[in-house]
């Protein structure tokens, strides 16, 4: 079973486009399974998993959350959220 | 009777997130991405990580999604749609597949799917709650910070913006 959970990984980051911030997410997600099933599958017991597990969601919220402030900047100042056209954030 | 639950889940839960990423219209986007994060929690439940489900459930169904689907509301134009990858797309696609073959190759090779887990290794809520305080409580005040600074940042964000027009 853990196995098949680490092909979601694979499969998922599959796409770079406008959606930048879905993939992220799920990438997350996909790692947060894999620390669940090595945790569970392994001989002694490990809480070890599930806790860095729940700070990792936790962090993931706080990402999740400035990347949308960071969308919405970009909106707001280029009434467009295309990622190859904010080209002129280059230094 | 687990294998089946758990065929079902994962291959709903991969079709979810295939499609929160190519549906042509972005709202329908997050909610199959919401879908996705469902289906993980039930694998979460599917391993016994009980607590895991449920903070899975409270944090990115509740929270995260919401929060996704009202920037979308709040940033909508008709161009997105327009949006195309061109190039970049074959090359994610061909990325990625490489990716997951060499990955399940490797996995596959290992031989870590006869490993069968004992019963007693199941976490109860009083272990994590106890390791969290115990032993990570300098990683706790950190994520706690974190989260401020968070959630500070993107009000001033906000807040700059609001001056400036």
């Amino acid at each position: 079973m853990a196995l098949l959970s680490v092909g979601v990984y694979g499969l998922i980051s599959k796409r770079n486009a406008i959606r930048l911030l879905f993939s992220v997410e799920i990438i997350i997600n996909a790692a947060l399974i894999n620390f669940i099933a090595f945790a569970r599958y392994s001989d002694s017991p490990l809480v070890a998993g599930q806790t860095f597990s729940l700070f990792a969601i936790a962090l993931a919220a706080t990402e999740a959350a400035i990347g949308l402030a960071i969308i919405v900047q970009a909106f707001r100042l280029n009434h467009d959220i295309d990622v190859l056209e904010l080209k002129k954030l280059k230094g | 009777m687990t294998d089946i639950l758990f065929l079902t889940i994962s291959l709903l839960t991969i079709i979810f997130a295939i499609l929160a990423l190519e549906s042509r219209e972005l709202v329908y986007g997050a909610v199959a991405l919401a879908l996705s994060f469902l289906g993980v929690a039930g694998i979460f439940i599917l391993l016994d990580a009980l607590f895991v489900a449920i903070f899975q459930v409270l944090v990115y169904v509740g929270s995260i999604a919401i929060l996704i689907v009202f920037v979308i509301m709040l940033v909508r134009r008709e161009k997105w749609a327009s949006v195309q990858a061109g190039n970049e797309r074959i090359l994610g696609i061909v990325g990625g597949l490489l990716l997951f073959i060499t990955m399940a190759y490797f996995s596959l090779s290992t031989g870590l799917g006869n490993q069968y887990p004992d019963q007693s290794s199941i976490a109860s809520f009083y272990d994590i709650g106890a390791q969290i305080v115990n032993e990570y409580w300098l990683i706790l005040q950190l994520t706690g910070l974190a989260l401020a600074v968070s959630i500070i940042g993107a009000l001033t964000m906000a807040k700059f913006e609001g001056r400036r027009t």
